[in-house]
């Protein structure tokens, strides 16, 4: 974190609330995350952790409260202004999401046909890096379907990071892999920090990836972030609270 | 008691979830229009989704038409020969087929192939963040996904109807020369001069307003569709039927609106 700039507050959620109909997912949501740091949010299913991710690039829309991205609200923007949001923040989604119609590629090219005015060179050379970036090289041919999931994920990456963004969103990012696969993720997620100096939001309630990538770890439960920690302070945390019941799988969710 | 409160919430709930879906399509259908004349144009997807809803129906909307046109010669024969009025077979089939039976039966084909293939895809999409993703990559999935099947159905459905329109009268001119004993030449010559452009142009100009009702209601329900792969095929289900009866029902309002050009 020895940039300029590290440490400043980046993304800040103030008092959001959701809701889908008569359903409350959380009523009182406030979070700051810091410029180069890991975020890793943790919680039990249902508890809206991909919602928070979602309505900070204006996927969905909060019930109430503001989310500002430096110091511009979010929650304010219209359809074209989130466009500018979204060049700086990739969403890595949980099943990856990739173009089934398109090649590695293609998919990988994408954002980058959208955003910039390449050559077909200048276009090649991009994906091949962002797909050396992954440790994917040569592959750009294959179709998403010939993919194994962890490959998949690793796609989705290297796609989320073509337009070199200042933060990514990690949306359960290894759930449903195999150990390897996931240690492969979480090494990931750290030279994403080392090498670009991304700021990550992961949300997960794998633990030991969430051990192995966190700079700070917040809690959302109970319709709000009950806690956040550095990770350090975790083992600190004296039996019977919130955050160790969690982890140790004691918490009623 | 119970039971007349618990009728009048689900007709409450049936009308608000109508109004609320009807509001929607209308503002997805105002993003289309203004998203279709903007840059940049995205022809060779337009180009692929031409080759996927058109010449896909190509042969059953020509297959359809060409029975329809035989069908109606044969029972017009049996209800004209009441009057004496067999001559008047050409004519008579050709206006049911320009004016209506050949932009809404090609519509009700493409409709209801398109509509559902358009609605799965898109569905799929949907349930598996395809659509997000676009939108998360900082494009508009109404610009990539609607616009295009939208410059492909308002191309292909009319040249399509107007194909169908042909066949369907060589349809009726086959059967006749075979089965009613009048002369090709004479039926087809009968037919050109017995209908006008005015009969053809205000069928072609029905088909515009079905493809567009279509891909509306398709990429609509498509779009919105929830909960793995049980929701898309509720979604397609529930977009064919509702294209069906959306076609049958402007083909009304249509036709009389259209009377006033004659």
């Amino acid at each position: 974190m020895s940039e300029t700039g590290a440490g400043q507050i980046v993304v800040r959620y103030e008092h959001v609330a959701k809701a889908f109909g008569p359903k409350v997912i959380y009523q009182d949501v406030s979070l700051e995350v810091r410029r180069g740091e890991n975020m890793v949010i943790m919680g039990g299913s249902g508890t809206g952790k991909s919602v928070m991710l979602k309505c900070l690039i204006g996927l969905m829309q909060p019930t109430a409260g503001k989310i500002f991205y430096g110091d511009r609200e979010v929650t304010a923007m219209d359809e074209a202004e989130l466009i500018d949001v979204r060049r700086n923040i990739a969403y890595v989604f949980q099943q990856a999401a990739l173009f089934d119609s398109m090649t590695v590629f293609e998919n990988i090219a994408y954002p980058l046909r959208t955003h910039l005015k390449l050559s077909e060179e200048e276009l090649a050379a991009r994906v091949e890096l962002n797909l050396d970036r992954v440790n994917l090289p040569g592959v750009g041919d294959l179709m998403p379907s010939q993919l194994s999931g962890g490959m998949r994920k690793r796609i989705g990456l290297a796609r989320a990071i073509a337009l070199e963004p200042e933060i990514i969103l990690w949306d359960e990012p290894t759930t449903g892999l195999d150990p390897s696969n996931t240690k492969r993720i979480s090494e990931l997620i750290l030279k994403m920090q080392s090498e670009l100096k991304v700021t990550s939001l992961i949300v997960t309630h794998d633990m030991t990836s969430a051990m192995m990538v966190a700079d700070r770890v917040a809690l959302l439960h109970g319709k709000r972030i009950e806690k956040v920690l550095p990770k350090a302070d975790i083992q600190k945390e004296p039996r019977g609270t919130l955050l160790r019941d969690f982890i140790e799988g004691n918490l009623d969710i | 008691m119970r039971f007349l409160i618990r009728l009048s919430q689900r007709i409450g709930h049936g009308v608000a979830d109508f109004l609320e879906n009807f509001g929607a399509m209308m503002r997805l259908g105002g993003q289309t229009i203004a998203h279709s004349f903007s840059r940049p144009f995205e022809l060779h997807e337009v180009f692929k989704q031409i080759e996927h809803l058109g010449l896909g129906s190509i042969s059953i909307a020509l297959m359809t038409l060409f029975a329809t046109g035989m069908v109606m010669a044969l029972q017009f024969a049996v209800g004209l020969d009441r009057f004496g009025g067999r001559d008047y077979v050409s004519v008579v089939v050709g206006l049911a087929i320009l004016r209506e039976l050949g932009p809404v039966l090609s519509s009700v084909v493409v409709g209801g192939r398109v509509s559902s293939g358009i609605a799965a895809e898109l569905g799929s999409m949907a349930v598996t963040e395809q659509i997000d993703a676009i939108r998360a990559l900082g494009n508009n999935p109404v610009k990539k996904l609607v616009v295009p099947r939208m410059w492909a159905m308002m191309i292909a459905l009319p040249s399509l109807a107007l194909f169908a329109d042909i066949v369907g009268i060589l349809g009726g001119m086959a059967i006749s020369s075979l089965e009613l004993g009048l002369r090709p030449t004479t039926y087809l010559s009968d037919t050109i001069d017995g209908v006008q452009l005015i009969d053809l142009v205000t069928g072609l100009v029905k088909t515009y307003v079905f493809g567009f009702g279509i891909v509306l209601i398709a990429c609509h329900n498509g779009m919105r569709t929830y909960g793995g792969t049980e929701g898309v095929g509720q979604a397609t289900t529930k977009t064919v039927v509702a294209s069906l009866i959306f076609i049958f029902l402007a083909d009304f309002f249509l036709t009389r609106l259209l009377l006033v050009f004659g």
